[in-house]
């Protein structure tokens, strides 16, 4: 996993709230491999048109935030379907911060698990830099994930919230199998008192 | 005074973590052909299956359900099939594969086989994992590096959720199932309402359901936002669960049901969140955005976003009218639907078919309608009732279990801006295909569109000829 430390980019704003993974990235891209790339199925079916061409109207299209490398949301963003396709297809699209007021339990989850930082902030602080992203398109936000800090277009400073576990793994890139695995007699120990308490379970 | 979610969660700490996440033990976990990644990787790394007997998997997101269907036809349609067996058999993991006759949705057949039990912990790639708390389990919906990492390791790093209570009271009148219960849940609480928790339903309407009914329930619990929905172990509970070819036997059935009875939050126990709904209160439900806490009574009319006060609201209706090509204001018995879908891990149990069935029997679909039973057992035990007979004479079509049109995934779509009756779970944007219009609704419900051409109120339609 690629480590996050600091990041300071474009970013773009999406206003609708319960953006859902299905519209991320539909289900038809999710059969491709792993190692093509998934930028082009990031918000496929409204960034393209049925030729395959840009659709204009659609924000990432928009030339002050094609290169935004951060994303900050309405409620809810990344809900529904599991698809760990949907942050592939963020990330690889150049995307390293999703800031909301709340995400899907599972993307969240999917979002650390690739080096990808969601970030919560209150609702209104969420909407109010959504607002100087669409008032100043191109605008830049600077995130210090070790300090926690947000600074947003306006130059407010945002402390923000932070699983501990989820900023070291992200600050150090870790490899989440190995630390497991290094609780290797843990697991043993757990698996014969549950062969003895749970015998019914193979 | 835990609760019953406490107690599951308690008994599989393996260790507390670093930074306030503790590891999971987890009892079972589930795989489809999505897990093809996520054993891709593994390989890649070097790392082999820690404990193939606590893994089943099955081939349903992918499989072709009828003849023609475009998952016989497209390369790398088939190609995920093929994967999930060649990962299944080089690490010894049991595979129902095509053919097989417990080959089904993966949240149908754990419970059918009796895999899914009260107080263990489930995991599967699949954000409909949900279902399978209706038997007092902490079963939740993982991505695919959880996936590997309990391939791995069978553990899951988590942080502790907190827990809701959803109290449904008094009972259900005549014609309104589990389905209408859960979506106006969800239409209560919003589509982010369960966001950080899991959910425990309870309270009498819960109770009285049978399993089939509260899993529909446990089903959209990530609808509603949350991760993980359960119900407290009971006699309905046990009753399911016994005999079926997973589930424990002779003295280790007793030692197990002793153990279970156990499970029940304490009546003292402390909720973070608690809500309350009156069963008598819910009516016949239906959805009519692309969100599914866009859902109202049949009764009722498409909403106008001229009248929405709050603008981000008043965008986002309009926006899902705009998309769902619908009128503000249009009655919602007035929408004519061009397609019905009758399946998916929410609505394709054998209860369900014959709430369908009872509704097509004598009469004659308008529109294409799909029945996709939920499993190869399912559809089995339907054919010994004779209900694929009734769909078929009503002109149904009765097809091979499978995920299918719910999500697509398979090449079983609908076409831009075919609108769909649909007993699934989500009504997003794109999700039955691209363009296509999802109302979500019961499997009565979505066989009356069928023999009507429009979303009607089942409770209106005159009682079923003989």
């Amino acid at each position: 996993m690629i480590p996050f430390t600091t990041l300071t980019a474009a970013a773009v704003p999406m206003d609708l709230p319960n953006i859902d993974t299905d519209r991320v990235i539909p289900a038809r891209f999710l059969r491709k491999p792993r190692e093509a790339g998934y930028q082009r199925f990031f918000f496929h079916d409204v960034r393209f048109n049925a030729d395959g061409s840009e659709n204009g109207d659609f924000i990432l299209n928009q030339a002050p935030y094609r290169e935004a490398k951060i994303l900050v949301t309405a409620e809810n963003f990344g809900c529904g379907s599991s698809r760990e396709g949907a942050v592939w297809a963020l990330m690889d699209h150049g995307i390293r911060c999703v800031v909301g007021p709340s995400f899907g339990d599972i993307f969240f989850e999917n979002c650390f698990k690739n080096g990808v930082l969601a970030l919560v902030l209150p609702g209104a602080s969420a909407a109010a830099i959504r607002r100087q992203l669409q008032e100043r398109p191109g605008a830049t936000i600077s995130v210090d994930l070790e300090r926690q800090t947000l600074t947003a277009p306006d130059g407010a400073l945002h402390r923000f919230e932070v699983d501990p576990f989820r900023k070291q793994a992200l600050l150090r890139g870790q490899d989440e199998i190995a630390l497991t695995m290094e609780y290797e007699q843990a697991i043993l120990a757990h698996e014969s008192r549950r062969a003895a308490e749970m015998p019914w379970l193979t | 005074m835990p609760t019953m979610f406490e107690k599951i969660w308690d008994r599989h700490v393996v260790a507390e973590g670093p930074g306030g996440q503790s590891l999971l033990y987890i009892d079972r976990h589930l795989l489809h052909e999505g897990a093809t990644h996520a054993f891709a990787r593994l390989g890649k790394a070097g790392r082999s299956v820690r404990r193939p007997a606590g893994l089943v998997a099955t081939a349903d997101h992918y499989v072709p359900t009828g003849p023609g269907s475009e998952a016989r036809a497209n390369d790398e349609i088939r190609g995920m099939v093929e994967g999930l067996q060649r990962s299944t058999r080089e690490q010894g993991v049991t595979l129902f594969g095509p053919g097989d006759p417990r080959q089904g949705i993966v949240h149908i057949i754990g419970p059918e086989q009796g895999l899914t039990q009260p107080g263990i912990a489930l995991v599967c790639g699949d954000s409909h994992t949900a279902t399978h708390g209706a038997f007092g389990a902490l079963a939740f919906g993982i991505g695919s590096t959880e996936v590997e990492h309990v391939l791995a390791t069978q553990c899951l790093w988590q942080k502790k959720p907190k827990v809701m209570r959803i109290r449904v009271t008094g009972a259900r009148p005549a014609g309104v199932t589990a389905k209408d219960v859960i979506l106006a849940i969800i239409a209560r609480i919003g589509a982010a309402g369960g966001v950080g928790h899991v959910i425990e339903y309870a309270g009498p309407a819960i109770a009285a359901m049978s399993m089939e009914e509260r899993m529909t329930v446990c089903n959209m619990s990530i609808e509603a936002g949350a991760r993980a929905g359960m119900i407290a172990p009971d006699a309905t509970t046990f009753a399911y669960v016994e005999g079926r070819p997973y589930a424990p036997k002779g003295a280790q059935w007793d030692t197990a049901l002793e153990y279970w009875k156990t499970l029940p939050s304490d009546p003292d126990a402390a909720f973070d969140r608690e809500v309350e709904l009156d069963a008598a209160g819910i009516t016949p439900t239906v959805t009519w955005g692309t969100s599914p806490q866009d859902a109202l009574p049949i009764t009722g009319n498409v909403p106008d976003p001229a009248r929405e006060s709050d603008p981000a609201r008043r965008r986002a209706v309009g926006r899902a009218l705009d998309y769902m090509g619908l009128r503000p204001g249009m009655a919602l018995t007035d929408i004519v639907v061009d397609r019905v879908f009758i399946g998916s891990c929410t609505n394709s149990r054998i209860e369900d078919l014959r709430a369908a069935a009872a509704v097509a029997k004598g009469r004659r679909a308008v529109v294409r309608a799909w029945v996709v039973p939920g499993s190869g057992l399912i559809k089995r035990a339907a054919e010994a009732e004779g209900l694929h007979e009734i769909f078929t004479a009503a002109g149904f079509e009765w097809r091979e279990p499978g995920c299918s049109m719910c999500i697509g995934m398979n090449g079983d779509t609908a076409r831009e801006h075919e609108r769909v009756a649909s007993t699934s779970n989500r009504n997003f944007e794109g999700r039955q295909g691209k363009g296509a219009r999802t109302h979500l609704m019961s499997p009565a419900m979505a066989a009356a569109a069928a023999v009507t051409g429009r979303l009607t109120d089942v409770r209106t339609l005159s009682p079923s000829p003989p």
